[in-house]
């Protein structure tokens, strides 16, 4: 009792529910959970190997084997020291397009719920915005805005944008018509139900738009840099540089800390997510079997 | 919740006590009041309704006859395509079917909320919370989430936050219809208590009989669609009601006489 003292203070401090007696230590419950993803990676990477080494020696290039991918792609001191910083610079411009894309996409879907006639007005557009392909109105962007930062910025903002205006306006919309009677009948203001009910009933669909945008944040920052090809080099500029010389060891280390980056963003968001409602709505434990969940 | 606790709570935290001294002030009424929905569904029909302070009308009626509709006109969410209503909507309190809580807040959190949409500050709304929370019997509950509670505690949030407006006039929509019959009578010999208690106008709907008898000062029963008042039955019975009374043989008459009717009208 006293070692486990502490221990629920420290949790009733981070807002966490504190321990139960009985449950599975905290430390237990993590490797089940990491359990499942780690026997899959071994399955993908014996995949990969099998794959691998089925090609016909002349056209194995194609698909190098795992091990030396890592070898040569990452664990090399030459690969590695053009890896890391363009890594950087990428993780940069999809974080500085996400929150543009964020502050954006929930500015307009508060406006496009505040006006509904305006809704109804721009949403073809925005539809048809999202359709636009990116690479065919790059060069004519490179043109208005030169091949600088924040021309590789309005590419990931435009990829990334979508999602986030359209998960927030159908969360503003799905509030419980019972709790909007609750407000209209004592008299509450727009600004009150968008604060008090609108926007907290929400947050579980604008975060499933966050952590859809951020997946679509990096393809954005990779395919704008390849495109580009301008300034120090990032992720999508040093992949075309192997794919140039035809070092796909290196290529395909590339390929695999683009999709590393993608899932920390994603697993950012779960975890920011869990911590905002996860006492309160399912979504948060999506992770988790349905028993366990907070129920209604 | 003790008797000495219910006499005493409200006062100290402010919850005015009423009585008779109100009666004829407040009323709801309705004449010869008609609704139409949008889509031509005729929900009521030339509905004349009076309640008084210190009356609570039970309505029952098979389903779909407009019940709600009814309490929705009254609250002002709907407005009559013919006839006038007439309600003090200053103080009103609406329980609905479902405890309507918002998940992401407390119990007290959520008991709060109605005085923090009328502007009342903090300290005076944290004092009404506490008083309606104790009221109901959920102290000791106020910091766990709406997720945590059982379907009873959520409809006794519910009813303790429309109980810090201290209302004149209160509507109930089935508020116990989905619990058990166990929890449903405690419930009802609580709201029976608040009743005497407060002296206000209720009107509520529910679709049990026994419920109906046992509640209300009159029942009033609804024919089908479009709904108009079919019947109705004073409940002499005196107040407040002790659980013993739903035996009585005045209490087990009427509502044979009301069950009888509900029939007619099905
Ligand atoms: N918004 C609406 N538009 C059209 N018809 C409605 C609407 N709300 C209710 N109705 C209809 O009006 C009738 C009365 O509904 P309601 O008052 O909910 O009945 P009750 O509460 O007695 O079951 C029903 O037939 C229902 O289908
Ligand atoms: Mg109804």
């Amino acid at each position: 009792m006293a070692v486990a003292e502490p221990l629920a203070e420290a949790t009733a401090l981070v807002g966490l529910p504190p321990p139960v007696a009985g449950r599975r230590s905290g430390k237990a419950r993590r490797l089940r959970r990491l359990a499942p993803p780690l026997a899959m990676a071994v399955v993908v990477l014996g995949g990969w190997q099998l794959a691998s080494s089925s090609l016909s020696g002349g056209r194995q290039f194609l698909l190098p084997p795992p091990l030396a991918v890592w070898r040569v792609g990452i664990f090399d001191r030459q690969s590695f020291d053009a890896l890391l910083p363009a890594f950087g610079r990428t993780a940069e411009l999809s974080v500085v397009g996400l929150l543009v894309a964020v502050v954006l996409g929930m500015a307009s879907g508060t406006v496009l719920y505040r006006f509904h006639w305006l809704e109804r007005a721009s949403y073809p557009y925005l539809v048809a915005l999202q359709a636009i392909p990116i690479l065919a109105v790059a060069p004519l962007m490179a043109v208005a805005f030169g091949y600088t930062f924040v021309t590789k910025l309005i590419i990931v903002v435009m990829i990334a944008f979508f999602p986030i205006p359209t998960a927030f306006l159908l969360g503003l919309k799905s509030v419980d018509p019972g709790q909007q009677d609750l407000f209209r009948l004592h008299r509450a203001g727009w600004l009150t139900r968008f604060w008090k009910l609108a926007l907290p009933s929400s947050l579980p669909h604008l975060f499933t738009g966050f952590r859809i945008s951020a997946g679509l944040a990096v393809v954005g920052a990779v395919v704008g840099e390849e495109f580009f090809q301008t300034g120090a080099p990032g992720l999508g500029m040093l992949f075309q540089q192997y794919l140039n010389y035809v070092e796909y060891d290196q290529l395909y280390a590339c390929l695999l800390v683009s999709c590393l980056l993608g899932v920390a963003f994603y697993s950012l968001f779960t975890v920011a997510s869990r911590r905002l409602f996860g006492s309160w709505h399912a979504s948060a434990h999506a992770d988790e079997p349905a028993a366990r969940r907070p129920g209604r | 919740m003790s008797e000495a606790l219910l006499a005493s709570l409200p006062r100290a935290a402010g919850l005015g006590m009423r009585g008779t001294e109100r009666s004829g002030l407040s009323t709801l009424s309705f004449r010869e009041v008609g609704l139409v929905y949008g889509d031509g569904t005729a929900a009521l029909e030339g509905v004349d309704l009076e309640v008084a302070p210190g009356e609570l009308v039970a309505v029952v009626g098979p389903s779909g006859c407009g019940k709600s509709t009814l309490l929705r006109l009254a609250s002002g969410l709907l407005e009559p395509t013919s006839g006038a209503i007439a309600v003090d909507r200053d103080q009103l309190g609406y329980v609905f079917q479902d405890a309507t809580l918002l998940p992401w807040r407390t119990v007290r959190a959520n008991v709060e909320l109605l005085a923090e949409l009328h502007g009342i500050g903090p300290a005076r709304r944290r004092a009404l919370a506490e008083a309606a929370i104790e009221l109901v019997g959920l102290r000791g509950f106020e910091r766990h989430l709406p997720a945590r509670l059982s379907g009873g505690m959520r409809m006794r949030v519910s009813l303790a936050r429309s109980l810090t407006l201290d209302p004149s006039v209160f509507l109930f929509d089935e508020p116990f219809g989905a619990l058990d019959e166990i929890t449903r009578e405690r419930l009802n010999d609580e709201l029976g208590r608040l009743f005497v208690e407060r002296g206000f106008a209720g009107l509520f709907v529910t679709h049990s009989v026994q419920e109906a008898v046992f509640l209300s000062t009159r029942v009033v029963v609804m024919s089908a669609r479009p709904g108009r008042i079919a019947a109705s039955f004073p409940v002499p019975l005196p107040l407040p009601r002790q659980p013993e009374c739903r035996y009585d043989p005045t209490f087990t008459a009427i509502a044979r006489e009301v069950s009888a009717v509900l029939r007619e009208v099905s």
